[in-house]
């Protein structure tokens, strides 16, 4: 009895998590199609409502506004610059610490370690670092998108623990050749990390794309730095979003016009869809990337 | 060259040549660290000074020479500002909600995707989990604002919730105040839940399966095997995390404040984070705001060292 009450336990368990998964799918990623089908819908119609999972007047609209409205433009240029230069340099800092860290007799290892490190316990704050930003003119300037963030300590961490576990016979048997810690690093280390690099580049490219808060306390008084997360984050945050001599302002196609909500659905999926892009490649690095990080050798 | 020196200025004469040839050996190496010595000491260390000013009556450009010095002035001032209180209680809150429930919810949620069969959907399920970490905030609060919205584009959510009678016209969830906290730490869940839940399946592959099997043959049912096998396997990773988390609780709730906060809803979602903001970067009252950054940062620092303490003494492990 107890064998055919378990299995029966057993099949209404496996059906309970069946349905609990298809929830949870439909839960995440309903929010998103909502938001595209209201992006790819007759602004004035969607007021109307009931948009539950296809466009009732499909229109571009929203996007082409986007693209021909030039500081949407701008801002969407931005949040691609500051991406790919920004995660570049971090990635090629990140790589040469590690690396320096990761070798066992290098003279400044333990204290560099400890130096780092350190940083991630404490913070000064945001009013120092405003104050060090406005001496060091970065301002309201394109490098506070990337000076600060050369380096992390939590990737560094990671980089240089994969390093770490590479075998050492490897870097051994090239200084044997004659080689130097610069050929040994380009020739040889870098190459065998290439996946923990990839997962790296990934983080840091996500936490570009999506940054808003500096853009917000650093560069907010130049317009010509805006990023497409600070323009959404500004259209969520105004009372009014657009007034409507600002609507008027904007191209139209055809008589149709986008409203700032459509350009905000617009908006976040621009901004939603290179995550969506490289989701594949996340998967296949990230989740090593997230236990190594997360134990300390 | 014998071991048995252990006088000191010999020891030390051995280590300083022993230093330098080495040093020597390792130019490529200095030459990519010594920059990044400096800037870590730029952007981490050095505005740390920028503590002091809490005890002055600060005013930036001017030498701090010139400026009074007040001692503990300011801290008396926060400590005694109602608002100063009411935003460390909603910091608190927030915090302790997300950590307890986030928790718990990313342990179910790990434990069912292990108890799910092996193949395409449970790969699907998983994958889709993490997607909503991946987008920022920005995202996810034009999502459910969109969602709740009673005016313009009615949302989704709001037009479920009035088709059911369960709310009544013109009812926007989020501009209930005291709705705040569970709609922040529910949206916090939908967010973050896929991604926590991977540091807990992957505790859980490293449990030896022959527990498993051997309470199978004993006759335990899936509860038991989970209750008895699967939870106290990563009972460490639990605490550990917890323990770490708590080192960062005074700093929770801005981004959302700063996103999702308005009017109806300021008692509620006021945190340290936008406290000291308003004061500092909004009214320039640098020093008020100062003593509140230098509480959030100072009290943070101690709560991090000792929860990385405890965890260190209780498991051998530490992240840091």
């Amino acid at each position: 009895m107890t064998k055919i009450s378990s299995r029966v336990a057993d099949l209404i368990f496996n059906g309970f998590l069946i349905v609990f998964f298809a929830i949870m799918i439909f839960i995440t990623v309903y929010p998103f199609w909502n938001l595209s089908v209201i992006s790819f819908n007759d602004p004035l119609d969607s007021i109307k409502g009931e948009l539950y999972f296809w466009p009732r007047k499909f229109t571009t609209v929203s996007y082409t506004t986007i693209f021909n409205t030039s500081n949407l433009l701008l801002a969407t240029t931005n949040s691609v610059l500051r991406t790919v230069i920004g995660t570049v340099a971090n990635v090629f800092c990140s790589t040469l610490i590690a690396f320096a860290l990761s070798r066992k007799d290098f003279v400044l290892r333990k204290f560099m370690n400890r130096f780092i490190v350190f940083t991630m316990y404490i913070t000064a704050g945001l009013i120092p670092t405003f104050i060090l930003y406005r001496d060091l003119q970065m301002l309201n300037h394109f490098s506070v998108y990337i000076l600060p963030n050369l380096i992390s300590a939590y990737n560094i961490i990671i980089i240089r623990t994969y390093m770490q576990e590479l075998p050492a016979s490897l870097s051994e048997a090239a200084t044997i050749d004659g080689a130097g810690d610069s050929q040994i690093l380009f020739r040889i280390i870098i190459p065998l990390c290439l996946p923990v690099i990839a997962t790296v580049t990934l983080f840091i490219a996500v936490w570009q794309w999506s940054a808003w808060q500096d853009t917000n306390f650093f560069a907010s008084s130049n317009d010509n730095l805006t990023t497409l997360q600070y323009e959404m984050k500004k259209i969520l945050t105004s009372v009014n979003n657009f007034t409507d001599s600002q609507l008027q302002n904007l191209v139209s196609q055809g008589g149709v016009k986008a409203t700032s909500e459509s350009l905000q659905a617009a908006m976040t999926l621009i901004a939603t869809l290179p995550i969506l892009v490289i989701y594949p490649f996340l998967q296949k690095y990230f989740v090593k990337g997230v236990t190594i990080g997360a134990v300390k050798e | 060259m014998k071991s048995n020196e252990s006088e000191n200025p010999i020891k030390n004469e051995k280590f300083g040549s022993l230093f330098i040839r080495n040093a020597k050996k390792q130019k490529f190496l200095l030459l990519i660290t010594i920059p990044f010595i400096l800037y870590v000491f730029l952007f981490s260390y050095f505005p740390l000074w920028g503590w002091i000013w809490s005890f002055f009556k600060f005013k930036p450009g001017v030498a701090l020479s010139l400026n009074d010095f007040v001692g503990l002035k300011y801290y008396y001032k926060i400590f005694g500002d109602a608002t100063f209180w009411l935003a460390l209680r909603n910091t608190l809150v927030l915090s302790i909600l997300s950590l307890s429930f986030g928790t718990v919810s990313a342990i179910v949620f790990a434990v069912f995707l292990n108890e799910l069969k092996n193949g395409i959907f449970k790969r699907f399920a998983q994958t889709i989990s993490y997607l909503p970490h991946f987008v920022s905030w920005v995202v996810v609060a034009t999502l459910f604002i969109g969602m709740t919205k009673t005016i313009g584009v009615p949302g989704v959510i709001y037009k479920t919730l009035l088709d059911l009678g369960l709310v009544k016209q013109d009812y926007n969830l989020m501009l209930q105040g005291n709705l705040y906290w569970i709609m922040i730490t529910m949206i916090g869940i939908w967010k973050e839940t896929g991604w926590a839940a991977i540091i807990y399946l992957a505790a859980m592959t490293g449990i030896n399966s022959e527990l498993y099997e051997a309470a199978y043959v004993d006759g335990a049912g899936r509860f038991k095997r989970i209750w008895n096998i699967t939870l106290p396997g990563i009972k460490t990773t639990i605490i550990v995390l917890l323990i770490l988390n708590t080192g960062w609780i005074l700093g929770t709730g801005f981004e959302q404040k700063l996103l999702f906060g308005n009017a109806a809803n300021f008692d509620y979602s006021e945190v340290l984070g936008s406290f000291i903001y308003r004061w500092g970067l909004g009214q320039r009252e640098y020093s008020f705001a100062m003593a509140a950054n230098v509480f959030q940062s100072l009290v943070g620092f101690l709560l991090v060292v000792t929860a990385n303490f405890t965890s260190k003494k209780l498991n051998d492990t530490a992240i840091f």
